[in-house]
């Protein structure tokens, strides 16, 4: 009886937060840190949904450990000190095992020190500068070398591009991967006066200046890409400008990071077909694996109209990460599953497997998409094999010497290889 | 998708046209091998066929290219046949290539498409281009010549040369001219040919034209060029003076959305002195508004889309005006003549009436469609003026003229200059002002609501929208001048031509933190902005 009226309750509140207290000894608690207010809402609110869903599959088949999980849900509402009070209320009152959530950098900076206090575990599922590995954090979205460097060599090989405009948002993502992308293009005998570096205001709105500067930069006689790191909602008046000004892709190409098929869904994306973006995941991917996880992610939210993105995808593998570690030392304990995740492998939705790495990033395919009509994506090319994901980029001055490795002996997030000493250059 | 089956059709007519004035024509069955490889290999593959397509120099060939970039070219599983396709439901109507004739339908999994990327996009787009030179409608050789010109492929001078020579239409001339200079000057042919092609491209004058010529400075030898050279300082001379006019033009454009954004505040902020920090949700409550109206015309009558914008005007101004009274019978009513309270209790509005569009819309983005005379863009000289941006600018004009109209020339408008000069001799003359106070905060708010009709057209339509403008909005009104309608449409269109003009040299962020700087160090100077109320309504 008492198993029965414990699943019955742990499914009935499974979004709720404490009420299933008379239940709580004998479930697996999961934080799910991702605003749903605020700025940022539009993005995370997905990743919320993403997360009850595979909480809710793993229950099906079992459970871990025996035991029901069960998700807590807090809303940092988009505020980023906010993000660390709501960490802490996570791991301290509501007791999780490991978070699930942020965004933004800044977030993910802003709850680090609380992670590494409380020693507990957080699997940050979105693409993202780099220069960082943390022992209890698992990065597994897209490091630079996993999405920038390869599009930036699609270009140059496929399309021919020899003329650079590199345009973000200005905060630390954009700034970090163009200094990133400026140095590798520098490296690759691009000359000085021929990249553009220009940086927006978040919600940047009137973009036509910037898109009147891409247009007569582009008319220097040699072929021009645009490098996007615009972030979320500025996008939208971008592409429309872009659209409006008549600046096709076969003329001037855009590469996209931090545009998916959500972002895609609030436009309409007739005149951006063949702009690119740069993701280690499509929802076009063509595997089973894929069409079950679209077809779970409907049945769900109960909306045929709901897309997948990446960042969805870096959660359903680092979940499933996490849930294999926990299988493989036996206990939730955080210790015993940084330990024990290196190394593990399991199936990502593009029809390959992704391994968890000594510097807690993970391997992925990276697929270079071209935007189509109806918002989705088409996959124009990807790297032969898996990418593994870089902590310290090879291209910047501080970093090259650094690596992480958080496998005894080392244990080090910055291990400078030059000085032989851990603590970063 | 119409749009693509419309050039289809068209090609297809051209395609049966130039049968009967019979060039090499051969029979559509031979060229079906060649149509039908285009199913097999990748891209490297499909460019070698397109180009085996076009070696045939049969226009009959356009439609099957002209549907393989339009990414509608699929092929058929089982046999490998291809078809152009239109999307019906769940299936695929099919269409042949060659012949234009129906061949009924395929579910989704019978058929796949052929991929194309932008490389193979620019081939086909040259390939059309070659094919459709001499094409009965001007029209279509304009768009021919146009994809000749951005080829610049010496091969197609010699059918250049041949359509000009038939060429009637002299805008038409004029492009295939310019094609020619720019294959010309691509090609091995001698000095004195590409001299002349230089000059052609030096009076097309635009950056299409300076961007070849820059090449051929950089890519040529003697006095080709210093021919370029000098073309390209022309040029460049005239874009320079261009650019200061774009400049203007820009930061009007910029000026109308900050004027639109901000005259509803004029009025609540301006005229009566209410802190209404939910005035940018009034101008999300308009745009959602359009996208519901959208929505309703997508599913029950889409003939009437191009006309969503006209029909969600006048709901929005309804919908915003009406939250606006409720507001203002609700709240702000119980506050008057205590700034610091409004402030909070609007602010505290604002982030509900957020959570609540994002409760029921989602926290995602709405697509709201630009409808067809919204979209796209034409040349001034060398400029660009895109559609939606000039239709804001003569809507915010016209916006500010009603308005003006409103509180000039109607009793409505004379209440509540009365009751805002001298509320109790307006109520002592049989005015009733709570009324009035809830009419003219209905009217800020309804305006607000139409800014967000034209504000969905260049804008996300998102839960945050609204904050976007409220800092601007304020910034506008302040600087303009508090209760002077005439100071914000100075205001608007001072701060959105400076800012515009700051930010080629400074950058999009630095102009705006200059242009705020600009405006303390002038509310310092002139606090009551640029145009002060006078007299002793101002003191009260």
């Amino acid at each position: 009886m008492k198993t029965t009226f414990t699943k019955l309750a742990v499914a009935g509140l499974m979004a709720s937060t404490m009420i299933g207290g008379a239940a709580a000894e004998e479930t697996i608690k999961v934080g799910v840190l991702h605003s749903l207010s605020g700025t940022m809402a539009i993005s995370e609110t997905t990743l919320k949904d993403a997360m009850l869903m595979l909480i809710e599959e793993q229950n099906k088949k079992g459970g871990l450990l025996g035991k029901q999980l069960e998700a807590v849900v807090v809303d940092p509402a988009s505020d980023w000190p906010l993000f660390a009070e709501k960490a802490r209320e996570l791991i301290e009152v509501n007791d999780v095992d490991a978070v699930f959530g942020a965004w933004t950098s800044v977030s993910r900076k802003s709850v680090l020190p609380v992670f590494e206090e409380l020693n507990s575990l957080l699997f940050y599922p979105v693409q993202y500068e780099g220069e960082e590995s943390q022992r209890n954090v698992f990065y597994t979205g897209a490091a630079p070398n996993q999405q920038a460097i390869p599009a930036v060599d699609y270009l140059m090989n496929e399309e021919g591009v020899e003329r650079w405009v590199l345009a973000g948002t200005d905060y630390v993502y954009p700034r970090t991967t163009n200094k990133i992308l400026e140095a590798y293009l520098k490296a690759k005998g691009v000359a000085e006066e021929d990249i553009l570096i220009n940086y927006t205001p978040f919600g940047h709105s009137d973009w036509q200046t910037i898109v009147s500067d891409i247009k007569s930069f582009g008319s220097a006689g040699k072929k021009t890409a645009v490098v996007s790191t615009i972030n979320g909602d500025a996008n939208v008046p971008f592409y429309k400008e872009l659209g409006n000004a008549g600046i096709k892709a076969e003329d001037i190409p855009v590469v996209a990071f931090s545009v998916g098929e959500e972002e895609l869904a609030g436009l309409d994306a007739e005149p951006l077909v063949g702009h690119l973006a740069a993701w280690n995941y499509f929802q076009s991917a063509d595997t089973d694996i894929n069409a079950e996880f679209i077809e779970a992610w409907h049945a769900f939210i109960g909306d045929e109209a709901r897309v997948t993105n990446d960042p969805m995808e870096a959660h359903f593998i680092g979940f499933n990460m996490w849930v294999e570690a926990v299988e493989k030392a036996g206990t939730t304990d955080a210790d015993a599953v940084i330990d024990a995740i290196v190394g593990v492998s399991v199936p990502n939705l593009t029809g390959g497997y992704s391994t968890m790495m000594p510097n807690h990033h993970i391997t992925k395919p990276v697929l270079i998409g071209e935007i189509q009509g109806d918002g989705q994506f088409e996959t124009v090319w990807e790297t032969s094999g898996l990418v593994v994901g870089d902590a310290w980029s090879d291209f910047l001055d501080g970093s090259k010497d650094l690596i992480a490795d958080w496998r005894a002996p080392l244990s080090c997030g910055n291990f400078n290889t030059a000085t032989g000493k851990c603590g970063g250059s | 998708m119409s749009l693509v089956r419309t050039f289809i059709l068209l090609f297809g007519l051209i395609a049966g046209f130039s049968v009967n004035i019979a060039i090499a024509q051969t029979d559509p069955e031979s060229l079906r091998p060649l149509v039908n490889e285009l199913a097999k290999g990748k891209y490297a593959e499909t460019e070698k066929q397109i180009g085996a397509l076009v070696a045939t120099g049969d226009p009959a060939v356009a439609p099957a290219l002209e549907a393989l970039g339009a990414g509608v070219l699929f092929y058929r599983k089982s046999d490998g046949s291809v078809f152009i396709t239109e999307k019906a439901g769940k299936t695929y109507k099919l269409t042949d290539p060659l012949t234009l004739e129906a061949k009924g339908e395929a579910g989704k999994r019978e058929v796949k498409k052929i991929k194309v990327n932008n490389k193979l996009r620019r081939v086909i787009r040259a390939a059309l281009g070659s094919l459709t030179l001499m094409a009965p409608d001007p029209e279509v050789r304009k768009t021919a010549a146009e994809a000749v010109f951005k080829a610049r492929d010496p091969d197609s001078i010699e059918a250049l040369d041949i359509a000009l020579a038939s060429e009637t239409d002299e805008s038409v001339q004029l492009i295939m001219e310019q094609a020619r200079a720019a294959a010309v000057l691509n090609s091995d042919m001698d000095e004195a040919q590409k001299i002349n092609a230089i000059e052609t491209l030096s009076e097309m004058g635009n950056r299409d034209a300076l961007s070849l010529l820059i090449n051929v400075q950089s890519s040529s030898e003697g006095v080709v060029r210093d021919a370029a050279t000098i073309a390209v300082e022309k040029i460049e001379k005239s874009i320079a003076a261009w650019d200061s006019a774009q400049n203007i033009w820009y930061g009007l454009s910029l000026g109308s959305v900050l004027l639109l954004a901000a005259i509803g505040l004029a009025i609540t902020f301006g005229v009566m002195g209410v802190i209404n920090m939910a005035h940018g949700e009034m101008v999300m409550i308009g745009a959602y508004t359009t996208f519901v109206v959208q929505e309703l015309i997508r599913t029950s009558a889409p003939g009437l889309f191009e006309y969503s914008l006209f029909i969600a005007l006048p709901l929005a101004f309804l919908a915003s005006g009406l939250v606006g009274i409720a507001i203002e019978r609700g709240v702000i009513r119980w506050l008057y003549g205590r700034p610091l309270e409004t402030l909070l209790a609007t602010w505290g509005i604002s982030l509900i009436l957020q959570q609540a569009v994002r409760s029921i819309f989602g926290p995602t983005n709405r697509e709201v469609g630009n409808p067809d005379w919204m979209s796209g863009a034409f040349e001034l000289g060398q400029m660009t003026i895109t559609y939606n941006r000039m239709w804001i600018i003569v809507f915010a004009m016209l916006v500010f003229a009603g308005l003006m109209l409103v509180l000039k020339k109607t009793s409505f408008g004379l209440n509540t200059r009365a009751v805002t000069q001298n509320r109790r001799m307006a109520a002592s003359m049989g005015i009733r002002t709570p009324w009035v106070d809830a009419l003219t905060f209905g009217l800020g708010s309804g305006i607000a609501g139409i800014a967000g009709v034209a504000l969905s057209q260049i804008d996300n339509v998102s839960p945050n929208l609204g904050q976007g403008y409220i800092i601007d909005s304020f910034m506008v009104v302040v600087f303009g001048g508090v209760g002077n309608l005439w100071g914000t449409l100075v205001g608007a269109m001072t701060l959105g031509v400076v800012n515009k003009f700051l930010e080629p040299y400074a950058g999009a962020v630095l102009g705006k933190i200059f242009v705020l700087v600009f405006i303390i160090l002038f509310i310092q100077k002139r606090p009551r902005g640029l145009f002060a109320l006078k007299g002793r309504a101002v003191e009260a």
